[in-house]
C-alpha cells in the first residue's frame, strides 16, 4: 500500500466519471427524483414522515452499489485490472483508491438528496443536519463496499446486475420499512438486526425524529462502519494477483 | 553477471482438469528478441502470464531476471502487455499513461517518452474508445514501456497492424533490444520470425523447437518460415522427436484448432497413432 499510488486510482476513477456526464447526472439526480416520488404518491398523508429519512438510506445505497460493482468488473474484464495487479499497485491501493472515489461522489449525492428531501419534500428533521450527513454517507460508503465485495463474486455484467437483489433486497425487506423490526418473527428480526442497512434506517429515523440522543446514532455509524471495513477487508482478498 | 532473462523448468500449468502446459523448459537471453511463434491457442499467452507472474502455476519454477516470476521487485523490472488493450476507454491516451507511470513509479516525463517512441503525440489527448484497434494497442504497449522495464513482455502486439506499422513497430522492438532490454514478443504471424535473435516455436503447451530465424529456415531447408514451421510440425507429429518430453496430455488440446486452420486431416489421425504407440 502507498498513499501516492492510492490517490492516484482515486484521481484516476473521477477523472474517468468527469468523462462521462451522464453518469454524473444519473448519479446526482436520480436518488432524489425517487425520493420526490415517494413524496408524492404519500402526498395526502403522514406517511412520507415516516419513511422519508429511510428514503435516504436506500436510494443512495442502491444507486451506489450498482455503479462500484460494474465499475470494478469492467476493471477485471478489460484485462486493467491485471494489468495492474502485474505492476507495483497494492490491492490495498485499487480497493481503496476506489472506495475514496466513489465516497466522495456519495457526499455528492447525498448532499443533493438530503437537500432535496428537506427542502422541496418537507421532510422535517428534529435532530442535528450534521449527524444525518454522517449516517447518510456512511451508507453510500456501505453500498460502494459491497459493490466491491459482489463484483468479485461476478464473471459477467448479467451476473453483477443479479447480485443486487442478493445483496440488497434482503436488506430492505428485513430493515424495517415494511414493517418495524420488533413485529417480525423472531428468526428475522435477529437476522435484520444484523445487516447493516437496518441501522442506517435506525440512524436516520432517531435523527429525524430527534427521539435519541447522539450516541445512539453514533453507535449505529459504528456499525456501519464495520461492515464497510469487513467488506473492503473481504474484497481485497478476493483480488488475486495470480490468476487461473 | 546472469545471462538468462528468463528460465523456466518442469513448468506446468493446468486449467480445469486440462495440462495446458506440461513440463515446459525455457530459457531467454538477456538483450534479445525473443520471438514466441506459434498458432493460436497453442499456450502462448498461458506461458507469458506464468513469466509475469499473473498465472496460477502446479509445477515447476519460473525465474525472471534471477528472482521468482511474480516477486514484488519484479513488478517494477517487468512490463506486459496483454493482447487486448487493457486500457481505460473513457480516459485520454495521455491521462492513461499517466496514471499508469503513477502506479509504476515512473517519472513523469515518461509518458512524453513512450508516446513519442510509439508514435502517439498526436492522439494524446483523445479519448481511448475513439482509438482504432491499432492505436489502442500502441497505446498499451506504450503503457507496459513506462519506467523503462528489463524485460518486456508483449502478447501478439503486432496483430491487426498494416505492414507499414508492424515494420516500425518491429524497429521500435530492435531499438529497444539494442538499449538492453530483452523482448519476449509472441506472435502467429511467422513471417515475424525474421525479425527476432531467438526462436521458440510453441504448439500444443510444448516448446517443439528453440532455434534461430536463420537455423530454423538451414535446418529445413524450407524457403520461408511459415515452410519451416509446417515441416517441424509435421515432424513432431510423426513422433521423431524424442520422447519423454511430456507432451503425452497436450495431445487432447487444440488439435482441433489446428485442423481448422486447414490442415491435413492425418494430422489427428497422427497424435492417435503416437499416444497408441506409447501406451
Amino acid at each position: 500500500m502507498n498513499p501516492l499510488r492510492t490517490l492516484a486510482t482515486t484521481g484516476r476513477v473521477l477523472v474517468q466519471i468527469r468523462n462521462d456526464p451522464r453518469t454524473i447526472a444519473l448519479l446526482l439526480i436520480v436518488p432524489s427524483l425517487l425520493i420526490g416520488l415517494v413524496a408524492w404518491i404519500f402526498d395526502e398523508t403522514e406517511v412520507f414522515a415516516d419513511i422519508g429519512p429511510a428514503m435516504l438510506a436506500l436510494f443512495p445505497f442502491i444507486v451506489m452499489f450498482l455503479v462500484t460493482s460494474i465499475a470494478t468488473l469492467r476493471e477485471r474484464r478489460s484485462g486493467t485490472l491485471e494489468r495492474l495487479l502485474s505492476m507495483p499497485l497494492g490491492r490495498g491501493d485499487f480497493i481503496l483508491g476506489y472506495t475514496l472515489a466513489f465516497g466522495l461522489l456519495a457526499v455528492v449525492q447525498t448532499a443533493v438528496a438530503v437537500g432535496y428531501a428537506t427542502l422541496v419534500c418537507g421532510l422535517e428533521i428534529e435532530g442535528s443536519v450534521g449527524l444525518l450527513f454522517v449516517v447518510a454517507i456512511a451508507d453510500a460508503l456501505l453500498g460502494t463496499a459491497l459493490g466491491l465485495l459482489a463484483s468479485a463474486f461476478a464473471r459477467t455484467e448479467f451476473q453483477v446486475v443479479q447480485f443486487m437483489p442478493v445483496f440488497v433486497f434482503p436488506q430492505i425487506l428485513l430493515g424495517g420499512i415494511f414493517l418495524p423490526r420488533d413485529q417480525l418473527p423472531d428468526v428475522l428480526q435477529v437476522i435484520g438486526d444484523w445487516l447493516p442497512l437496518s441501522h442506517a434506517i435506525d440512524a436516520l429515523d432517531a435523527v429525524s425524529t430527534g427521539h435519541e440522543d447522539d450516541a445512539y446514532i453514533w453507535l449505529r455509524v459504528l456499525f456501519i462502519a464495520c461492515w464497510i471495513v469487513g467488506a473492503i477487508i473481504v474484497g481485497s482478498l478476493t483480488l488475486r494477483r495470480r490468476t487461473p | 553477471m546472469m545471462n538468462k532473462s528468463v528460465e523456466a523448468r518442469a513448468l506446468t500449468i493446468r486449467r480445469g482438469r486440462r495440462t495446458v502446459i506440461d513440463s515446459l523448459d525455457l530459457d531467454v537471453p538477456r538483450g534479445a528478441i525473443v520471438g514466441l511463434l506459434g498458432p493460436s491457442g497453442s499456450g502462448k499467452t498461458t506461458l507469458m502470464r506464468a513469466i509475469v507472474g499473473v498465472q496460477i502455476v502446479a509445477g515447476g519454477r519460473v525465474q525472471v531476471l534471477g528472482r521468482p516470476a511474480g516477486s514484488a521487485d519484479l513488478r517494477h523490472r517487468v512490463g506486459y502487455m496483454t493482447q487486448s488493450a487493457s486500457i481505460y476507454e473513457d480516459l485520454s491516451v495521455r491521462a492513461n499513461l499517466r496514471y499508469f507511470a503513477r502506479v509504476q513509479g515512473a517519472p513523469k516525463a515518461d509518458v512524453d517518452r513512450v508516446l513519442e517512441r510509439t508514435d502517439l503525440i498526436g492522439q494524446a489527448d483523445q479519448l481511448a474508445r475513439t482509438l482504432s484497434g491499432g492505436q489502442a494497442n500502441r497505446v498499451s504497449l506504450a503503457a507496459a514501456m513506462l519506467g523503462s522495464p528489463d524485460l518486456l513482455v508483449l502478447d501478439e502486439p503486432t496483430v491487426g497492424l498494416d505492414p507499414v506499422l508492424r515494420n516500425d513497430l518491429w524497429d521500435l522492438f530492435r531499438g529497444l533490444a539494442e538499449e538492453g532490454t530483452t523482448l519476449l514478443v509472441s506472435s502467429h504471424v511467422m513471417d515475424e520470425a525474421t525479425r527476432c535473435d531467438r526462436l521458440l516455436l510453441m504448439r500444443e503447451g510444448a516448446i517443439i523447437a528453440d532455434t534461430t530465424p536463420h537455423d530454423l529456415l538451414a535446418g529445413t531447408g524450407a524457403a520461408s518460415a511459415e515452410e519451416a514451421f509446417l515441416d517441424i510440425i509435421e515432424k513432431d507429429t510423426a513422433g521423431e522427436r524424442p520422447a519423454g518430453h511430456g507432451r503425452q496430455s497436450g495431445t487432447h488440446l487444440l488439435s482441433r484448432d489446428v485442423n481448422g486452420k486447414g490442415r491435413p486431416s492425418h494430422d489427428r489421425r497422427g497424435h492417435g497413432t503416437k499416444k497408441g504407440g506409447r501406451r
